[in-house]
């Protein structure tokens, strides 16, 4: 992707600049930790889910623009909905992601997270993108951390070099 | 060997624009198109590109003299013998080491300082004794360390620095004492450039009867080492980041050291003779290169040197001198833009943040025009910490850098800039 305005669109860059759900839930009765080692992106998620539906979540750290972006638009999106939809758009969204889901062709709800598509084309930023929805599903699993170094890490670890 | 190495830089004479254009002609990668758009490769720190004159000899090592060393009386065993031994000849002159005995292959910086960690640490730290690093410290030079110390129950002791990036020297005396049993230290720190005065931290340490590791990764491409003036101990670097090949780097000991320290891995090569009830060690070097070294890389590695001394170390310093001067006058006239690492000497590495951008987004952006930084920790997580940042943005400079290039980069920093208010 030679285009930087492609990624950095501008509804990117607002939510980079004024991140939506921003801080710590009060009584929020779900947490997870998301780490980027290869980045340093760090995001504390807190949530109240209610029977099966997420009340409120919000977001607190630090990170890249596209980081923050995503956080951002994450916690909008799955604020008052099931945890079986916001598991789901976790699938969507990783699934854009890494390429094996086509937005534009394919049957999805991603709706503006479409945004997100240009990541696909650069392997290293892809867990940046990526690293809430992890944390989304940890919280969601009462897993204490994620982390973009595992399991469901789309690209290979690049490892790091001085 | 340091006065006809210095003889050869002089007969070259300085980089001016006309060599700069020689020099640039050797390195094919240069001639890369990124996103459509010249490469402007500052990355240089991370790892150096190789010049045409040490690819050629990839090509002719594997094509005409390839076979296994030290071992079969064939004409291909003992030619690669003959290239690999005078490999290590040529590390030994490129650090005026006293002895070629005194250099031993490895993987690289790592695996150089992990083995005297393994060799050297483990038979002479025990519990309670103290390990100094610095705050400079690359990891490589710093969870070795920390292996050693949880296994024996030693402590690791910190040279703090100040703001600029140098270390504070009254600091690091004040950490000697009677448990003081080993110093490693960056000659050159990768993540902010700063060069420290190792020659005269050496001595000191001797003064207390403590031996020095130098990590020599970042000095190591860019000015001439003289391991007898700095009288350290130990020296290791990685041929990857002097225009050699990855996986081959050196590591220097005193042969005295080398002697008494114990093998680090055991296998073919390193033995005089094996039985069932005792096997019998080989001597320096062979002692530490256990099985079949990378051989080709090693005498590439030698190319690369010869290649090095052709331009002329002190040439090279001189010019990426002038390259950092450029583009740390350049770069701080931005406004918003801060430069991490201020030290009255510094090697050429730029570290710096942009006011409101996160150092990937800089990396990603920057990409887009064919321009290659480093973005991150550098592997220098304390680094980062002391001056409280998640990462930085790092431009290296090498030899056939330019200053049109730094314009580049200046302009793109203009760009993120603009995109990001």
């Amino acid at each position: 992707m030679s285009d930087m305005k492609q990624l950095y669109q501008e509804v990117i860059l607002d939510h980079n600049r004024k991140p939506r759900n921003w801080g710590a839930i009060a009584d929020a009765n779900r947490h997870a930790d998301g780490h980027n080692p290869l980045c340093g992106d760090h995001i504390k998620l807190s949530m109240n889910v209610q029977g099966d539906k997420i009340e409120s979540i919000a977001f607190e750290g630090h990170g890249c623009a596209i980081c923050k972006a995503s956080s951002s638009m994450m916690t909008s999106t799955v604020k008052g909905k099931t945890v079986q939809e916001a598991e789901m758009m976790v699938e969507e969204f990783r699934g854009m992601t890494t390429g094996t889901l086509d937005p534009e062709n394919q049957p999805n709800h991603l709706g503006k997270l479409k945004v997100f598509a240009g990541v696909r084309d650069l392997p290293s930023r892809v867990k940046c993108a990526i690293l809430p929805w992890h944390t989304l599903h940890a919280a969601l699993h009462s897993e204490e951390s994620a982390s973009t170094e595992g399991r469901n890490d789309p690209v290979p670890d690049s490892g790091m070099v001085a | 060997m340091k006065m006809e190495r210095m003889s050869v830089a002089e007969a070259n004479g300085a980089i001016d624009r006309t060599r700069l254009d020689t020099i640039r002609a050797d390195f094919p990668i240069l001639k890369l198109q990124v996103s459509g758009k010249p490469l402007v490769y500052l990355d240089n720190a991370a790892s150096s590109q190789m010049p045409q004159q040490v690819i050629d000899r990839i090509v002719r090592y594997q094509t005409a003299e390839h076979s296994n060393i030290h071992r079969a009386v064939h004409y291909l065993s003992e030619l690669a013998t003959k290239e690999y031994e005078e490999a290590r000849v040529k590390v030994q002159h490129f650090l005026n080491a006293k002895e070629s005995r005194e250099v031993i292959f490895t993987r690289g910086t790592t695996e150089a300082i992990n083995l005297v960690m393994h060799g050297y640490g483990r038979a002479f730290i025990g519990k309670g004794d103290e390990i100094i690093l610095s705050g400079l410290e690359h990891h490589a030079n710093i969870v070795p360390w920390q292996m050693l110390a949880e296994e024996k129950g030693a402590v690791i002791r910190v040279i703090p620095m100040n703001d600029h990036g140098e270390l504070l020297i009254d600091e690091f005396e004040a950490l000697f004492n009677a448990k003081t049993k080993f110093l490693a230290l960056t000659h050159v720190s990768n993540a902010l450039g700063t060069v420290n005065p190792v020659k005269e931290m050496v001595a000191f340490a001797h003064k207390h009867g403590v031996p020095v590791l130098l990590d020599g990764a970042q000095a190591a491409p860019h000015h001439a080492i003289d391991v007898q003036d700095l009288d350290c101990d130990f020296y290791a670097f990685s041929g990857h980041k002097m225009c050699g090949p990855t996986g081959i780097g050196a590591l220097y000991g005193k042969a005295h050291l080398l002697e008494k320290m114990q093998p680090y891995q055991g296998g073919g090569d390193m033995i005089l003779s094996v039985t069932f009830e005792k096997t019998v060690y080989n001597v320096i070097p062979a002692k530490f290169e256990a099985g079949t070294p990378p051989i080709m890389a090693a005498i590439v590695l030698g190319a690369a040197i010869d290649y090095l001394n052709g331009i002329g170390l002190g040439n090279i310093e001189a010019y990426e001198h002038e390259l950092l001067e450029y583009a740390t006058h350049s770069v701080s006239a931005i406004p918003g833009v801060r430069i991490i690492g201020t030290a009255a000497k510094k090697a050429a590495v730029l570290s710096f943040e942009i006011e409101g951008v996160h150092p990937h987004d800089v990396g990603t952006i920057l990409n887009a025009d064919g321009i290659a930084i480093r973005t991150g920790h550098h592997c220098a997580q304390p680094v980062m910490d002391r001056f409280h940042v998640p990462a930085t943005a790092r431009a290296s400079f090498a030899f056939y850098n330019t200053k049109e290039e730094i314009d580049k980069l200046v302009a793109g920093i203009r760009k993120v800039q603009e995109m990001f208010t």
